[in-house]
């Protein structure tokens, strides 16, 4: 006998019951995190961690300005600039990969090499090896190139680690459009560049998106690399997060708590804003055009 | 001179010949459509004409002059893709409006020429919208209409109609043919489907494996294949096309041995079977059509008899299916004939569709 088909959106309570359980599960972590943030030093501190408790800001205010010694007065600690630093790093490294990534995916996807696999593949050998192999010769050519601490050298490198990623992800979306309509565009008196950028980039828009987001969230939470390759003034939030801790009243968990949660913000909201696109993006090609 | 000439025209894929030597014309105002099974190189050698593809020998003449090295918006040629090919991210007015941005045309003339083609097509209520929010039907004729705005030598049609279901087909059918009627170009439309093929085109180019087997008008495609591919591939049902050997052949007539039967079959005054290939034994091919055949009462020295195998009533025609041995030989009657599956059944071939072919397939003419 046939089963009944299930209409989309209107799975039975007993199913939601069960996505919610998982959900609660999956989520409970970073919901941990948000508490916490919240909660005095003490609070933070209890056996049993205390669910209910009075709630106070004192955290996000010592993010920005703390003091360092009990009863010393309170030091700017910089942490906008850190912010800044993980904004304007990690977009500028993921705008770099995907307009480079980009051109190069629609070369590798339309106009092919001789051995236009092995390419692809060798490109995809640089991110094999684990950052910390790779992180020595990095140091010094850094160190000798004087690219060290600066911004330019982290955007670059971070650029150079997102392009693979970049560059096999864009392939795949522009490997699914139809070529039927460059060709209609050829005939109509279109040049390459245009047929670029008005037929083929609107396409992959959708794609576009996903891999900013996949890559922005790995350039945003990168630690090794940023540890030793930024310097005090270009230093992103991991690094000076990882920082705090020490002093004279051992990990305060609560201030720790306080940035994680405003550092989960920018991605929330990016995620967020790009959520349909996003959707799009990694079910593009399933969907029969 | 034609408005398109392909000469010698080959393309080679690695050590497949797609396209092998072949030559067309199609004249100003001519629509001949190459048909032919898939993978026959019909597509290829459009997409050739188009320039989207390089010819591996041979040469393309639009208008008297050869384009092989031209770019292809240079060839002033139009193409309708199978799948549209609509560009997506432009709402249907831009589409239409895109090859006129390639031609340096005032924004005022631009819109002129939009807003008629899409009232020629019947487009203008869907202007604004993009492609993904257009039926089927609506998709192919922006299609058509942007391949018609800019008015060039030579239009292409790739499978145009091959998208759209059996009641949209039809339609636009008639108004393609109807547009091409009106727009006096060469054209070439590649088609899978014979109707397509018979009901368009002036001229139809049956293509196998790279080449051209026949080029002829659509009622001389029919009433005189070339050869046994193009006797079996054009007509529905499929002609019946049966193995025999010569028994002794007149003027008006021929004796053959064929499905273990002598069977005498009248001939048709184009048909002759004079010199070698009347010659007793000799091998043949007889095509006959299933409306070709006709039941007789009795069994008689016209007659092929079978055990009737299968019944398929087809609205007006009934096609009754005949076991003759091995074979199957399929004839068209009235609706008003009673068979039963199992009853032996006499068909004799009427006068003038009896076709035949000699032992390398090519048809026998006087």
């Amino acid at each position: 006998m046939a089963r009944k088909r299930r209409e989309i959106g209107k799975a039975g309570w007993r199913r939601t019951a069960v996505s919610t359980v998982i959900s609660f599960i999956y989520f409970f972590p970073v919901l941990w995190i948000i508490l916490t943030a919240f909660k005095s030093h003490t609070d933070a501190l209890s056996t049993p961690p205390k669910f209910i408790f009075t709630p106070t800001l004192e955290n996000f205010a010592s993010v920005f300005a703390r003091a360092y010694e009990r009863g010393g007065a309170a030091v700017d600690t910089h942490f906008d600039l850190f912010f800044f630093n993980s904004i304007f790093i990690a977009g500028a490294s993921v705008g770099v990969a995907l307009v480079i990534g980009t051109v190069a995916a629609y070369g590798f996807s339309r106009w092919p090499l001789r051995g236009n696999e092995t390419y692809l593949f060798i490109i995809l050998t640089t991110r094999m090896l684990p950052p910390i192999i790779v992180i020595i010769p990095i140091f010094i050519m850094f160190r000798l190139s004087g690219l060290s601490g600066s911004y330019v050298g982290i955007i670059l490198l971070y650029a150079a680690f997102n392009l693979p990623f970049t560059i096999w992800m864009m392939k795949s979306f522009f490997d699914e459009i139809p070529r039927e309509v460059e060709d209609a565009a050829r005939m109509d008196g279109s040049s390459e560049m245009k047929i670029f950028f008005r037929i083929c980039l609107p396409q992959v828009k959708a794609g576009i998106a996903a891999t900013a987001v996949f890559g922005l969230i790995l350039t945003w939470n990168e630690f090794l690399f940023a540890l030793l390759l930024t310097g005090r003034d270009t230093r992103t939030v991991p690094v000076a997060m990882a920082q705090t801790i020490g002093g004279d009243i051992g990990v305060r968990w609560g201030l720790l708590a306080a940035i994680e949660t405003l550092f989960l913000i920018p991605v929330v909201i990016v995620t967020f804003l790009l959520q349909n696109q996003l959707l799009r993006g990694v079910t593009f090609g399933t969907i029969k055009r | 001179m034609a408005d398109i000439e392909l000469r010698n025209l080959s393309k080679h894929f690695g050590t497949l010949a797609a396209v092998d030597d072949i030559d067309l014309d199609v004249e100003g105002g001519e629509v001949v459509c190459l048909l032919g099974p898939s993978g026959c190189g019909k597509t290829t050698t459009l997409r050739m004409i188009a320039g989207l593809e390089d010819a591996t020998a041979g040469d393309i003449f639009i208008a008297g002059s050869r384009v092989n090295d031209l770019a292809p918006r240079d060839r002033d040629i139009a193409m309708v893709f199978q799948f549209y090919a609509l560009y997506p991210s432009l709402t249907v007015a831009e589409n239409l409006a895109f090859p006129l941005h390639a031609e340096r045309i005032s924004e005022e003339e631009i819109e002129r020429r939009v807003n008629e083609i899409a009232a020629l097509l019947d487009l203008s209520h869907a202007l604004g919208r993009v492609p993904g929010r257009l039926a089927e039907g609506e998709k192919q004729r922006v299609a058509v209409g942007r391949a018609i705005i800019r008015d060039p030598q030579c239009f292409l049609f790739d499978e145009p109609l091959s998208r759209l279901d059996i009641a949209v087909r039809q339609e636009m059918r008639g108004q393609i043919k109807q547009l091409l009627n009106g727009l006096h170009k060469a054209t070439v439309i590649v088609t899978h489907d014979q109707i397509e093929a018979l009901t368009i085109a002036d001229r139809i180019a049956v293509m196998r494996d790279g080449i051209i087997e026949q080029v002829a008008s659509p009622h001389d495609i029919f009433a005189r294949p070339a050869n046994v591919f193009v006797a079996g591939f054009i007509g529905t049902p499929q002609m019946n096309l049966i193995e025999a050997n010569v028994i002794e052949a007149d003027e008006d007539s021929a004796t053959v041995d064929t499905l273990g039967q002598e069977v005498v079959l009248p001939l048709h005054a184009e048909v002759s079977l004079q010199g070698s290939v009347g010659r007793r034994n000799a091998p043949l091919t007889v095509g006959v059509r299933p409306r070709g055949l006709a039941p007789a009462p009795e069994p008689g020295p016209a007659t092929i008899s079978g055990r009737v195998d299968l019944i398929e009533p087809m609205g007006a025609e009934t096609l009754i299916h005949l076991r003759i041995g091995e074979a199957d030989l399929r004839v068209v009657t009235g609706r008003g004939h009673a068979a039963r599956v199992g009853d032996t059944l006499h068909v004799a071939p009427t006068p003038g569709q009896v076709h035949l072919f000699d032992h390398d397939g090519v048809r026998i003419a006087s």
